[in-house]
C-alpha cells in the first residue's frame, strides 16, 4: 500500500534539493533560464521580493494559473509562496499540485498569531526563520524545510548572515547543554524539550536549512554555504541582474565550489552590473520582513 | 576499499553515513582526482538535470564512463543517480546530460508530482524480507534489455535493476535505516576490487 505525505517523504523532498540553487521566476522564460542554469527547483511568483518591496499594498499568493503555465513548462519541481497563516491560499496550491510551499514572510501575512498547521497537509512547507527558537516552532508547525529569513529584495547579505550564524551559535550550544539546561531553554525559546533533544544529538537541525534573503551573487552564495546552510535560495538577484543567464549559471557553479575559490573566481568574471541592493540603515521597522511571523 | 558518493548535489551526506554504518571507507567525490581512489560511486538523489549539467560541466562524467566501462568501477544509482545512468530518458528536458551506461528507457517522475511521493512495501528479489521504499518524484524502468536484471517491480514499471556492474533503484534507500541495499552494492564493488 502506498502511504503519501509521510514526514519523511515531505523532509526527505528537501534532503534531494541539498547543495542546490533554488531561483524566483515570475515568467515561464525565465524558468526555462533557470532550468537550463541548474536550478534544482523554482519559486513561481507575481513579483521578486524587490518589487513587491518598491509596489507596497498586500501581496498575495500568485495566480495559479500563472503558476500551472510554469508547472507544465519545467520538469523541475516548482515551489510558490502563500501568506502566514492563510489557511486557504495553502489548500488551492495543494490542490494545483505544486511541489512545495513557502509560507512567507514575503507576503503580507494573514495571520498575526497563528502559523499554518503543516501537519494537516500532504505537500511540504518551507518557513522562514531567524534563530532557533523560531526555526523549531516551525517545525513543531510541521515544516519539513527551514531557510533563514534574512532580508528579502534587498540583494543585502548582512542579515541573512547574521540569522545563519545565529541558528549555528545556538546548535553549538545546545549541544553543549545537559538534560536539566536543556528544560529551560526550551521554556525561552518557547519548543518542546524533546525538539531540542533531537538538535543535541543530531549536531544540526532535523531538516534541511537553505540560505535566503539578501543573496545576489556567486561569493554571496559561497559565503553561506561556508557558514553551514544546505543550499541556496536567491529572490531577486537574478531577474534584476544585468545578465541572469550568466549570474544563474554562476551561482549554481559557486553554490558546489564554494569551498573552491579558484572556481569562485572564475565564475565570477564579466557578470555585469549585480542589482542595485539597498543598505538596511535606509529601512524602517515597516520596511522589514523578517520581523513577520516570529 | 573505499566507496566514493557524487558530491554534487542532493542525499550525499546520507549516502555516506550508510556506508559507514556498513564499516566501509566513504568519500565525497567532487572532482576527477578522488575518484580514481575508489571501487564504487554512488549517484545520489537530487536533480538530474542539476547533476547531469554539472559533471559534464567540471570533467567527471567522462572518466566515471570510462572507469565504468572497463569495469574498474561499481555504479549505483538512486532516484536522479538512476536517470543519469539510463541510456533513454522519456520525458528528459532537451538535450539532457546523462551517463548513458545502462541499457534502460527511463520516465522521470513517473508516479506524479511531490504530492503523490510516497513509501511503501517492496519486495527486493535477493531478500528474505520485503523493505521500507520511500519514492519522491522517483523515476522507473519502461524498458530494459535482456542484458538487464529486474530485482523490483511496482505496477508503474521497474523500480531496481543490476546490469553487471551497474546497480540502480527509483527509490531512497539511505531515506531508511535499513542497511541491506548499501551491503549489497559494497559486494558488486568487493567483486571488482
Amino acid at each position: 500500500m502506498k502511504e503519501t505525505g509521510t514526514f519523511r517523504v515531505k523532509k526527505g523532498m528537501a534532503q534531494m534539493q541539498k547543495g542546490g540553487v533554488i531561483m524566483d521566476v515570475t515568467t515561464v522564460e525565465q524558468a526555462q533560464i533557470a532550468e537550463k542554469a541548474g536550478a534544482v527547483a523554482v519559486m513561481a511568483l507575481e513579483r521578486v521580493p524587490a518589487d513587491i518591496r518598491a509596489a507596497g499594498g498586500v501581496a498575495r499568493m500568485a495566480d495559479p494559473e500563472m503558476i500551472k503555465t510554469i508547472m507544465d513548462t519545467v520538469t523541475i519541481p516548482v515551489m510558490a509562496k502563500v501568506r502566514i497563516g492563510h489557511i486557504a491560499e495553502a489548500q488551492i496550491l495543494e490542490e494545483l499540485g505544486v511541489d512545495y510551499i513557502d509560507e512567507s514572510e514575503v507576503l503580507t501575512p494573514a495571520d498575526e498569531q497563528f502559523h499554518i498547521n503543516k501537519h494537516n497537509f500532504k505537500v511540504p512547507f518551507v518557513c522562514g526563520a531567524r534563530d532557533l527558537g523560531e526555526a523549531l516552532r516551525r517545525i513543531s508547525e510541521g515544516a519539513a524545510m527551514m531557510r533563514t529569513k534574512g532580508e528579502p529584495g534587498t540583494g543585502n547579505v548582512v542579515e541573512a548572515v547574521r540569522h545563519m550564524r545565529r541558528v549555528m551559535d545556538q546548535i553549538r550550544q545546545v549541544i553543549s547543554k545537559q538534560d536539566d539546561e536543556l528544560v529551560v531553554m526550551a521554556k525561552e525559546m518557547g519548543v518542546s524539550v524533546e525538539l531540542l533533544k533531537e538538535v543535541r544529538e543530531a549536531g544540526r537541525l532535523p531538516v534541511v536549512n537553505f540560505a535566503a534573503g539578501g543573496i545576489a551573487s556567486p561569493a554571496d552564495a559561497s559565503l553561506m554555504m561556508q557558514l553551514g546552510a544546505d543550499g541556496i535560495f536567491v529572490g531577486s538577484g537574478i531577474f534584476k541582474s544585468e545578465s541572469p543567464q550568466k549570474v544563474a549559471e554562476a551561482i549554481v557553479k559557486a553554490t558546489l565550489h564554494y569551498d573552491d575559490p579558484r572556481v569562485l573566481a572564475e565564475v565570477s568574471k564579466g557578470l555585469g552590473s549585480a542589482m542595485p541592493g539597498l543598505e538596511m540603515a535606509t529601512l524602517t521597522d515597516a520596511d522589514r520582513m523578517q520581523e513577520r511571523g516570529i | 576499499m573505499r566507496i566514493g558518493v557524487l558530491s554534487v548535489q542532493g542525499a550525499v551526506s546520507e549516502h555516506l553515513d550508510h556506508l559507514r554504518r556498513c564499516d566501509t571507507e566513504a568519500v565525497a567525490i567532487k572532482n576527477v582526482k578522488s575518484l580514481d581512489e575508489v571501487s564504487g560511486l554512488i549517484l545520489p538523489g537530487g536533480e538530474s538535470t542539476t547533476i547531469g549539467k554539472l559533471i559534464e560541466a567540471f570533467g567527471l562524467a567522462d572518466s566515471i564512463r570510462r572507469r565504468t566501462r572497463d569495469k574498474s568501477l561499481a555504479l549505483f544509482g538512486t532516484c536522479a543517480g538512476m536517470v543519469l545512468l539510463a541510456g533513454e530518458i522519456t520525458d528528459g528536458i532537451i538535450n539532457q546530460p546523462k551517463l548513458g551506461l545502462m541499457d534502460i528507457v527511463v520516465k522521470r517522475n513517473a508516479f506524479g508530482r511531490q504530492r503523490e511521493s510516497f513509501e511503501t512495501a517492496l519486495d527486493f528479489k535477493t531478500f528474505n524480507e520485503p523493505l521500507t521504499a520511500v519514492f519522491i518524484r522517483a523515476p522507473v524502468i519502461l524498458k530494459m534489455s535482456h542484458e538487464v536484471t529486474a530485482l523490483a517491480q511496482l505496477p508503474e514499471g521497474v523500480v531496481a535493476a543490476r546490469q553487471g556492474n551497474l546497480l540502480a533503484t527509483s527509490f531512497h534507500p539511505e531515506l531508511t535505516s535499513d542497511l541491506r541495499i548499501h551491503q549489497y552494492f559494497i559486494e558488486m564493488c568487493r567483486e571488482i576490487s
